[in-house]
Parts: C-alpha cells; sequence; structure tokens
C-alpha cells in the first residue's frame, strides 16, 4: 500500500513516499506534487521509503522539470534506495532533477 | 337439463291437481313430482356451479353484477305474470285452481332461478381466500342443505316443532358463514359503490319475491307452497343474510378504501423504482420516479431533488416549484436549521438523517428532508413540501425513507452493470491494442554481410508496448532501433507507432544517432501526452566499414560482448529520455559514441523487462546475470543465443506466462 504525506518544515514542504509509485499511485504523486509546487518554492521529496517506481510514476516527475525551472523552484528529491535511483539515472532524469542522498544535503542545497 | 325437469315438474304437478280436482286418481303419487323438483334444483345447481367462475380480486364486481342481472330477468318475468294475473282479475281463469298452480310453478322456477345463482355466486365469495377449516364448514352446509332438501320429500307438517327443529340450525349456521367477507377489502372505492348498488338491487328483488310468493299463499290455494319447502327457507335466509352483511361491511369500509388504496399504489411504486434499472431507464428516470412516487405517497404539495456528485454538476429535479422558489426555500431552510425550534429530528424513530422542519413566511409551512446515499456516501437531499403546518409524520418519514433507499438501491446495481460493462470493454480495446502493437514490429529482419540477427518480442497483458525495428539505408548502413513506450492499453499501441513513423521517415535519411534523437525528440515532443515519454536506444551499423555508431536516450544500456578480451560489459553513455525534454536544451543531454567491431563481437539490445524480472525469491534477474549469460554463451549463433536466453530467462522466472514485456535483440558481427 502506498502512502503519500505532505508536511510543512521550516519554510519547505516535504512529500514522503512509502511504497511503489504505479499506474495508480501516481495520479495520487501528481496531486501531492501539483498542490506542494502551488505551495511553497522550496519542495522536497522524501524517497527513503519508495521502493519502486513505474515509468507512470517517472512520468509524473518529468512533467513538472519544466515547470519548477521556470518559476524558480527549488525541487529535490532524496535519500532513494540504490535501485531506485539507477532508474532515474538510466532514463536521464538525474541530469535534470535534483537528487541528493540524505535529507541533510537536500536541505543544503535549497537553503 | 334444468329446464326439462323443471317443465317435468311443472306438468306433474298441474296434472296431479288437475286428476285429483276431477277426482281421478292420478295414477302415480305425489312423490315422482317432488323428485322431479328435487332433480331440477340439482341440476340448477350444477350448472351454475359451471357457469360462474372462481372469485378474483378483478371480477368480484362482475359477480354481483351477474347475480344482480340474473336476479333483474327472473324479477321481470314474474312481473309479467303478476300483470297478467292483475289484468284478468276477476275473471274466471284467474279463478282456476290449476291455472293459477301453474303461473305459481312459475314463479318458484324464476325464483328459484334466481336464489340458486346468487347461492353459488355467495359462495364463491365466500371461499375466496379459504382456509382449511371454512372450506370443511362450508362442505358441512353444503350437506346440510342436500339433507334437506331429501327431507323436503317426507312429508312434514309445515311450521310444525319438528320442521323447525331441522330448518333453524341450518339457517343460523348459513348465517354464521355469512361473516366471511375478506374480498370487501379489495374493492376500491368505485367498485364499493357499485357493489352496494348490486347488493341492494338483490335485496330489492328477494323481498318482492317474498311478498309476491305470499301474496299468492294468501289469495290462493297453491299445491307447492315454496315457504313450506325447508331447504328454500334455508337458502333464502342464507342469502338475505349475506346480502345485508356485506352491505354493512362495505358501507362501513367506505371511508377506510382510500388507505387501503394509497398502501397498494405504494407497493405498486416500490416495484417500479426496483425495476426502473433493468428496463433500461437511466439514473434520471429513477430520480423521477422517485419523486412522483414519494409526493403521491405522502400528498406533498412540491418536492425537488438536488443531487450533487464529485466532479458532476448540480442536477436538481422538481415538480410544482419553479427554480426560483427552490432558491428561497433553500435560503429559508438554511435559515431555519440554525434555529433548533424550527426542526424536529425524527432520527430517534427512523433512519438518521431525516428532518421535519416547520417553516414560517414562506409558501410552504412544514418540510420533509431526506439524503440520499449512494456506496454509503451523501449524494444528495429529496426535499418535500406542503402548504399546511405540521404535514408530516413519523409513518410518512418512514415510507419516504424506504422510497430513497430502493432508490439508491436502482441505482447502485445500475453503476454495478454499467462498471461491468466499462470493464469489458476496456479488455476489448487492450486487445485490439496488442493486435496493433504485434503489427508494428518487423515481420522479418534484414541480413547483411556484416551482422546476423535475432529478435525477440512478447507482451503481457495489460502492458504498454516495447518497440524494436531495422532498416537500411542507401548508404549501406543498417539502422537498429529498440525503445520502449510508457504507458498501457491504446495510448502505448499509438505511441509506439508514432514512433514508428518516426523512425521510418528519419532512418533512411543516413542522419547520425545523435541527430535522429534530438529530432526524434523535437517530433514526439509535440505529440506526446504530458506524462508519456518513450525510451531507445539507436545504432547505426557502417557495414564497409564493420563500425557501429550509437546513441541512447533514457533506454536501458547496451550489453556488448567484445570477442578480443572474451569479455562483456555495458555502454555507459549518458541520455534522455524522448519527450522528457521538449526543447532545443535535449541536445545537450544525448551522447554519441562510436565503436570499431570485430569478428565474433556480439551485441545485446534489450528492454527493461528483461532485467527487472523477479523470480519467486524476489531476486531480479539483473544486470550481471545477462552479462555472465553473454559471455558464456556469445559462440553460439544469434538464433540459438536467443533460444538459450529464453530457456534461462524463463526457467529463472519459474513462469512460461509473461508478467510484463520482454523485448530484446542479438546482433552477432561477422
Amino acid at each position: 500500500m502506498t502512502e503519500i504525506k505532505r508536511y510543512q518544515e521550516d519554510d519547505q514542504v516535504i512529500i514522503q513516499i512509502n511504497g511503489e509509485i504505479d499506474a495508480s499511485s501516481s495520479i495520487e504523486l501528481d496531486e501531492a506534487l501539483r498542490s506542494s509546487l502551488d505551495e511553497s518554492s522550496k519542495v522536497l521529496v522524501d524517497c527513503e521509503g519508495l521502493s519502486y517506481i513505474s515509468s507512470a510514476g517517472l512520468g509524473v516527475f518529468m512533467s513538472y522539470i519544466q515547470e519548477t525551472k521556470q518559476k524558480e523552484i527549488q525541487f529535490v528529491l532524496y535519500g532513494m534506495p540504490e535501485k531506485v535511483k539507477s532508474v532515474f539515472g538510466i532514463l536521464g532524469l538525474d541530469q535534470l532533477i535534483k537528487i541528493e542522498d540524505s535529507k541533510d544535503k537536500a536541505k543544503e542545497v535549497v537553503d | 337439463m334444468a329446464i326439462l325437469f323443471w317443465m317435468a315438474t311443472v306438468i306433474l304437478d298441474v296434472v296431479y291437481l288437475f286428476w285429483r280436482t276431477n277426482n281421478f286418481s292420478p295414477g302415480y303419487t305425489e312423490s315422482l313430482p317432488e323428485i322431479a323438483f328435487i332433480l331440477f334444483i340439482l341440476t340448477s345447481i350444477f350448472y351454475f356451479r359451471g357457469s360462474i367462475g372462481k372469485a378474483d380480486s378483478i371480477n368480484f364486481i362482475d359477480l354481483l353484477w351477474r347475480a344482480f342481472v340474473t336476479g333483474l330477468i327472473t324479477t321481470v318475468l314474474s312481473l309479467v305474470i303478476k300483470l297478467f294475473l292483475f289484468v284478468f282479475d276477476g275473471h274466471s281463469i284467474t279463478q282456476n285452481f290449476v291455472f293459477v298452480n301453474l303461473l305459481y310453478e312459475f314463479n318458484i322456477g324464476l325464483v328459484l332461478v334466481f336464489t340458486l345463482s346468487g347461492f353459488i355466486i355467495f359462495k364463491r365469495l365466500i371461499l375466496y381466500q379459504k382456509t382449511k377449516r371454512l372450506l370443511r364448514a362450508w362442505n358441512i352446509y353444503e350437506i346440510a342443505l342436500a339433507a334437506l332438501l331429501i327431507i323436503g320429500v317426507l312429508d312434514i307438517i309445515p311450521y310444525s316443532p319438528f320442521f323447525f327443529a331441522i330448518a333453524i340450525p341450518i339457517i343460523l349456521f348459513g348465517v354464521v358463514l355469512s361473516v366471511n367477507m375478506k374480498w370487501v377489502a379489495y374493492l376500491n372505492f368505485k367498485q364499493k359503490w357499485k357493489a352496494i348498488l348490486f347488493i341492494v338491487l338483490t335485496l330489492i328483488y328477494l323481498l318482492y319475491y317474498i311478498q309476491n310468493l305470499n301474496q299468492f299463499g294468501n289469495n290462493y290455494i297453491i299445491q307447492r307452497n315454496l315457504f313450506d319447502s325447508p331447504f328454500f327457507l334455508a337458502i333464502f335466509s342464507f342469502i338475505i343474510a349475506y346480502s345485508s352483511f356485506s352491505l354493512l361491511v362495505i358501507l362501513f369500509n367506505l371511508p377506510t378504501s382510500s388507505v387501503f388504496e394509497q398502501k397498494m399504489e405504494e407497493a405498486m411504486n416500490f416495484q417500479k423504482l426496483s425495476r426502473a434499472i433493468p428496463t433500461g431507464e437511466n439514473e434520471e428516470q429513477v430520480y423521477d420516479i422517485l419523486l412522483s412516487s414519494a409526493m403521491s405517497a405522502v400528498f406533498a404539495d412540491s418536492a425537488w431533488i438536488d443531487i450533487k456528485e464529485d466532479h458532476q454538476e448540480h442536477l436538481i429535479m422538481s415538480r410544482n416549484i419553479t427554480d426560483e422558489n427552490i432558491r428561497l426555500m433553500e435560503q429559508s431552510l438554511s435559515d431555519s436549521k440554525s434555529k433548533n425550534f424550527a426542526r424536529r429530528s425524527l432520527s430517534r424513530l427512523t433512519q438518521a438523517g431525516v428532518e421535519v422542519y416547520s417553516l414560517r413566511g414562506t409558501l410552504y409551512r412544514s418540510a420533509l428532508i431526506v439524503p440520499i446515499e449512494i456506496e454509503k456516501k451523501k449524494t444528495g437531499e429529496l426535499i418535500l413540501l406542503k402548504e399546511v403546518s405540521e404535514g408530516f409524520n413519523r409513518e410518512m418519514a418512514e415510507i419516504i425513507t424506504a422510497f430513497v433507499n430502493q432508490a439508491c438501491v436502482s441505482i447502485e446495481n445500475f453503476r454495478l452493470i454499467q462498471n461491468a460493462l466499462e470493464n469489458e470493454r476496456y479488455k476489448e480495446e487492450l486487445k485490439i491494442a496488442k493486435k496493433v502493437q504485434q503489427s508494428l514490429l518487423p515481420e522479418e529482419l534484414i541480413e547483411t554481410d556484416a551482422f546476423s540477427i535475432a529478435a525477440f518480442s512478447e507482451a503481457a497483458d495489460e502492458v504498454g508496448g516495447d518497440y524494436y525495428d531495422i532498416l537500411q539505408s542507401e548508404e549501406g548502413k543498417a539502422v537498429i532501433i529498440v525503445g520502449d513506450v510508457s504507458g498501457k492499453g491504446t495510448s502505448a499501441a499509438f505511441n509506439m507507432s508514432q514512433m514508428k513513423g518516426v523512425f521510418h521517415s528519419l532512418a533512411p535519411m543516413d542522419i547520425s544517432p545523435e541527430d535522429f534523437l534530438v529530432r526524434a525528440n523535437d517530433a514526439l515532443g509535440s505529440c506526446l501526452e504530458k506524462t508519456s515519454f518513450i525510451t531507445a536506444t539507436i545504432f547505426q551499423v557502417d557495414i564497409k566499414e564493420r563500425k557501429i555508431v550509437f546513441a541512447r536516450a533514457g533506454h536501458c544500456p547496451t550489453l556488448f560482448y567484445c570477442a578480443s578480451k572474451d569479455e562483456s560489459y555495458y555502454f555507459k553513455n549518458i541520455g534522455l529520455g524522448l519527450g522528457i525534454l521538449r526543447n532545443k536544451d535535449y541536445q545537450d543531454y544525448v551522447q554519441q559514441q562510436e565503436l570499431q567491431v570485430e569478428k565474433g563481437d556480439v551485441i545485446i539490445l534489450y528492454t527493461d523487462g528483461i532485467t527487472e524480472s523477479r523470480n519467486k525469491e524476489d531476486e531480479e534477474f539483473g544486470y550481471d546475470r545477462l552479462r555472465e549469460f553473454l559471455v558464456q554463451n556469445s559462440s553460439l549463433s544469434p538464433i540459438e543465443i536467443k533460444e538459450r536466453l529464453l530457456e534461462e530467462f524463463y526457467r529463472f522466472c519459474g513462469t512460461d506466462k509473461p508478467l510484463d514485456d520482454y523485448t530484446f535483440m542479438i546482433i552477432k558481427f561477422n
């Protein structure tokens, strides 16, 4: 069961993903990203609990790349397991989205 | 038959009289005409039993009508006889003993026809919705009547103690049986009035006959006086008793018949609601039926239904109220909600959420609101209005709640069916998508002097498309592509066909793989959905020069086996999926590489379905396993490598059914 939580920390919005992002949970992810990016210019995604991401989930992240760039929103993913990170890497998304190892590093990037 | 016996009775009686008055011996005893008389009665009864059908809720009035008509015909005939007597009053013929008796015999025939038909009709009515006990009682009664008829043959002195002793118990028994009148409840208001009319007229005929026969008895000496027959007395009293009782019961039931009709209508409306969906009506029609049945059930003056479901427009359906008034009432109701005095909750008595309001200052003085819940979610309200205050009670709230629940069940069922149909359609669509995908793959692969090639592709149901293709350009170069389209079903098949279009237009142009990807990204970026992308690896093989040039667009890294070193590795060039960056910046993320190949070198192009497949221990097939496999099998021909790989792969997965899309191409250089 996939769980996507959102919470405010300092001036940042953090989206916490637990479980797998497949075609159905990607809709939920999209909603979480949409509202977070509307609310804040500093959005972090906690991927520590993300065990698998399908192409639909990658498509959701991909669809916000242009927007975060245009609106100069600080958008950082962190804590991905190695498997998931390699999926981002193969697709080339790691060149377009900031991916950090830990929450602290992610916060440094944002600040 | 009955008529024959009647005629026999008449003739035998008259002849007997005639001879006796003339002091002749008739040649037969008095009992012969009696037997004919009994046979006449019995055959009449059988005739009526055959011709008068069983009582049914629809034909009560028909039965009573029949009694009435029979009565009318016989009475008219009897009146003709009376008229005849009146006209010839004082004439010698009316003084003739034999002739008067003949006329009396005619009257007997008529009155018996009337009473016997009435008897059978009332029997049918009494036995409507009969119980075993009632049926037994009735049979006893009939046997007793038959006994009376036979006893009539014996010369019992009329009105003697013995006569009363046998007649009175049977008469009383008949009266007791007369209290069975369940049929009255099934008459509607109009039918009750008709029934009263027919029964009153039937009673009038009876009284006329009693008076008429009595007159005969008083004025003339009668051979066969009907009033001396205990059987006849019993039948007569039974008909009078049953007619009078039913008259009273119907009269007392008149005021309550509207309630009965109301209940019947409610039951019919229930049926209508539950049958609305299977007959192909839509949700709006169900709400429409709900609105009209609810209004008629509680005599509401106006009503509306307000439905608000997720992602849908407000649906308001109304009766006898304008949109403007609905807005006014909504305002007034929400005002009342804040004031507690106007609100009487019936939730203790009925389903939660049902509310009754008393209103002031509006056209309507009372309102009943019942929530509409579909799939355990409140989707709307039914609002009923009355111009009188305190217009709704607990019973009304209950019946409306029942109506609403029934409507909701209908709608839920409707949606279930709808979903099942949609699922079916979706499956059908997927089948088509799969066919389209398969038709997009090349039927045969070209062979060149430089390399031989083998390919495999298999798709699981409901999973989006893998793509591979090979083309030869005019400059003697072969272009090979393997791609993976994100998404599923028809949209994946559609994107795959776009990819094929792009490949077939760009590949023959002899452009570099890097250029190919930049242009493909341009072309696809404008037509892919926002969250869709395509990954691909493209290889250009210079057949003469034995040189490969390749680039990767976010696709799984290509596996290469180097024959001279006897080792295999994955190419590590950067790349970005097609459609991810839909502008000029894309070219910065593509990296082209070149490699001189030698005889025995092998390339495996594949999709992530291969490396990401898991076995029962949740272990991935993975990059290392694939790499080691190639080292061990590199000496084989591409087709043999393909067979081996499939064998190893399915053995690893522990299944022979594809759970994902599996595609790979094996190219071996000569």
